[in-house]
């Protein structure tokens, strides 16, 4: 029987971003990333282009971290202490970029200072080819103490800055902008906030194709239908053609689902919960999934199994091209 | 696809008779567009018309329900493909599937797990939908013992599994009274498969990889008076799977196209397989085995995708216990949205400080937005503190605001007077260190 699917004919398309400098473009690195430019929603094949595949970002840290899941630790073990080591660890773990967070404090319990910073960005470029992503600690008077003399260390490498939000974009996007770098654009799960920061991103000169979004999520069971549904109303907004929302879209799921209890604690816990290294593993795998199948471009993770998933999941759903 | 009021003009009497109570049928036409009326208030609306019409009001995807005793499980009637437009309505039948090669006592003992897996969340106990039997062998003895092991251990709805009639038909008859679902027709096999269906007054699978093939057999399946079918789209990875049943979604919903209007199941061998069918689609979600640290994420993903976007979740208002606290552990307070609790609650307890978590009633909203709408002001801080008589716990009172509200201080300072009013930090993520600074220094 003949059928007629219903096809949707977007005007729009996402933005193409590409991460990464090679040795001939100023960088160092030994391959570049380019996500963004679909022309349909997730993985539709059968109705517009996907020419690039969402990637897979391992979150490394500058110093082992306090509050870390213990199976995190266990898995990750000695390289924790050296994140030249540790970002080594995640290439080999199929790492297509990495994601250094900079440490609010360092190991003495003292503010992480700028040089400190600075080699630890420099000693991950040395030991790893892999595109990077350099977030802050998070607050943003502390992102831009160590963002600017990373980026300024860094010049031309095409890292992407973070975490830049309403409080502090215009350090961070000012510092991209003198050194060839890329930002990520953060707001709380809100389709117009995001919108609204990339406007004034973009309206200090930087070029929409040097930005990512970060519209955060909540994990499974803590908020994730917000997260899953604000990405995919940005993603219907940029196939419709709203230019401020067409930016390719990364995503924080093993931050979040490390964060939960499920994940973290092991003991004392209901029954009904099930054995702890296959729930927590579960549970960022089900977060990172629900997010990339509502638009995700970069999903950031941490556990190596999660990692294996998640990129036999992309393969899949790339490749069900052949099937339309 | 509803019909627009011009639509259903076109199709009344056009007489303005007035006899439905409205001045014009175009005003009716309107008003049944609006499904504000009934067409039965026209009573000279003509065989045909009546026929066109209430088939557009056919939900776009019909509702298919498995019953057994004491239990029912209902889904499809779905009518956006985005939860944002609306919301996802019946939530997808999570079973799990048990071969009826395994011994009767290893039957009985899993049915028993399935059968009492409890899970709670968000005050809320969750739990698996059904049992779906499989027969990998043509044995119809051994689906008739399968049966009654299963039955033996759990009342919850079944779906039988077996590429032969015979066997479906023996468990069929063991099932009297009960709706289960028999699974799964093919091109080759539909006839029998929908006899028996029609016999048993059971709801029909049938699959196919093409979406035409579906189509065409539902057809054929509903020419023979079966109407309560099921799609098992058997796409050849999970990239064609996301496909399938979003075109089958499509269809049924953009095309109102009738042939595709039915639930759909999806078989699901990985977390990842089964977390797509959650949220992409799939009516009935059918596991390979049982196991806890999957199935309580899935159950979770459920719930947070079908929860209706335009009413938050809310965590009942009350008294809760942190990291075991004591007399002189501080209480802190917020409102009795979800992702709020959750954010605070999860700070705190990740820090592992004690504390005692005072959730007032602000209808479900966020600190901010319940503070701008009147919902979270120092009355109702107060009322929640009285309530819960969480002074007879205490021998130290602090009670510690969200910083968003600091401006409330003075009041709740006013309402509770034998209390240490604080004001903590805007950001849950920051309570952890303004607990341990702030909190455990004094």
């Amino acid at each position: 029987m003949p059928v007629e699917i219903p096809k949707d004919k977007w005007p729009g398309s996402v933005r193409t971003v590409t991460i990464g400098a090679l040795p001939k473009d100023g960088g160092t690195r030994k391959c570049t990333v380019t996500v963004g430019g679909e022309t349909t929603m997730p993985f539709l094949h059968y109705e517009g282009e996907i020419p690039n595949r969402p990637v897979v970002a391992i979150e490394i840290v500058d110093r082992k971290p306090d509050d870390w899941s213990p199976l995190l630790q266990e898995t990750w073990k000695d390289v924790m202490d050296d994140p030249a080591e540790w970002a080594k660890a995640a290439e080999q773990a199929g790492a297509d970029l990495i994601v250094l967070e900079l440490s609010l404090n360092n190991r003495n319990g003292e503010p992480t200072k700028p040089e400190e910073a600075v080699g630890a960005v420099k000693s991950v470029l040395a030991a790893c080819g892999l595109p990077l992503i350099v977030f802050g600690p998070g607050q943003a008077e502390a992102d831009n103490a160590l963002l600017v003399p990373v980026s300024e260390a860094t010049k031309g490498e095409r890292i992407v800055l973070g975490i830049c939000e309403d409080k502090n974009y215009r350090t961070i996007v000012a510092t991209a902008m003198a050194n060839d770098h890329l930002v990520s654009a953060r707001t709380a799960m809100d389709v117009n906030l995001a919108k609204q920061l990339n406007i004034l991103i973009s309206d200090m000169g930087l070029p929409l194709d040097r930005i990512l979004m970060d519209p955060t999520t909540g994990a499974l069971g803590y908020g994730i239908e917000y997260g899953f549904s604000v990405m995919e109303r940005l993603r219907l907004a940029a196939l419709q053609g709203d230019k401020m929302t067409q930016l390719p879209m990364i995503v924080t799921p093993g931050y979040e689902a490390w964060k939960t209890k499920e994940s973290k604690v092991g003991e004392g816990v209901p029954e009904a919960w099930g054995d702890w290294l296959n729930r927590a593993i579960n549970w960022e795998t089900l977060t990172a999934i629900t997010l990339l199948e509502s638009g995700a471009d970069i999903i950031v993770l941490r556990h190596p199994e999660s990692v294996k998933r998640v990129k036999g999941a992309i393969d899949e759903l790339m490749s069900a091209k052949e099937f339309v | 696809m509803a019909l627009s009021g011009i639509q259903i003009y076109k199709l009344l009497p056009q007489t303005n008779c007035k006899e439905c109570g409205f001045p014009t049928c175009l005003a009716f036409a309107m008003k049944l567009a609006a499904k504000q009326v009934e067409l039965s208030s026209c009573p000279y609306v003509s065989e045909a018309s009546k026929a066109q019409l209430e088939e557009s009001a056919a939900p776009p995807i019909r509702l298919i329900t498995l019953k057994s005793d004491g239990h029912e499980v209902k889904v499809g009637n779905e009518v956006v493909l985005y939860r944002h437009e609306k919301t996802f309505y019946n939530k997808s039948g999570i079973f799990v599937k048990l071969p009826t090669s395994k011994g009767e006592n290893e039957l009985v003992e899993q049915t028993k797990k399935i059968d009492q897996y409890r899970v709670n969340y968000v005050g809320m106990d969750l739990e698996v939908d059904g049992i779906a039997i499989e027969d990998n062998a043509g044995d119809a003895t051994k689906m008739k013992s399968a049966i009654n092991a299963v039955r033996s251990a759990s009342k919850k709805p079944l779906i039988l599994i077996s590429s032969d009639e015979n066997v479906l038909e023996a468990g069929l008859s063991q099932l009297n009274g009960e709706t289960p679902m028999i699974c799964c027709a093919t091109q080759s096999n539909w006839e029998k498969f929908t006899d028996l269906a029609g016999k048993h007054k059971s709801v029909l699978a049938i699959t196919s990889d093409k979406i035409e093939e579906l189509a065409e057999l539902t057809e054929k399946v509903k020419s023979k008076g079966v109407e309560d079918i099921v799609l098992v789209p058997n796409g050849k990875n999970l990239g064609h799977n996301l496909i399938l049943q979003t075109q089958i979604r499509r269809a049924a919903i953009k095309a109102n196209f009738r042939a595709l209007g039915y639930p759909t199941l999806a078989f699901c061998s990985t977390p990842v397989q089964a977390g797509q069918a959650i949220t992409k689609y799939a009516g009935f979600v059918v596991l390979d085995n049982f196991a806890p640290e999957l199935v309580y994420p899935l159950l979770v993903l459920r719930q947070n995708i079908y929860t209706d976007p335009q009413k938050p979740i809310q965590v009942q208002p009350g008294l809760y216990e942190i990291n075991n606290p004591k007399e002189t552990d501080p209480v802190l307070v917020t409102t009795n949205f979800s992702i709020t609790y959750f954010s605070v609650a999860n700070e705190v307890e990740g820090s592992g400080l004690p504390a005692w978590l005072l959730v007032a009633d602000a209808e479900g909203m966020s600190v901010l937005t319940a503070w701008a709408a009147g919902k979270f002001d120092a009355d109702r801080i107060a009322k929640a503190v009285k309530t819960t008589n969480v002074a007879e716990k205490l021998s130290k009172r602090r009670l510690v605001l969200p910083g968003a509200v600091a401006v409330l201080s003075g009041e709740v300072e006013a309402e509770l007077p034998d209390w240490e009013i604080r004001v903590g930090p805007r950001e849950a993520v920051d309570i952890p260190k303004f607990y341990k600074q702030a909190l455990q220094a004094n």
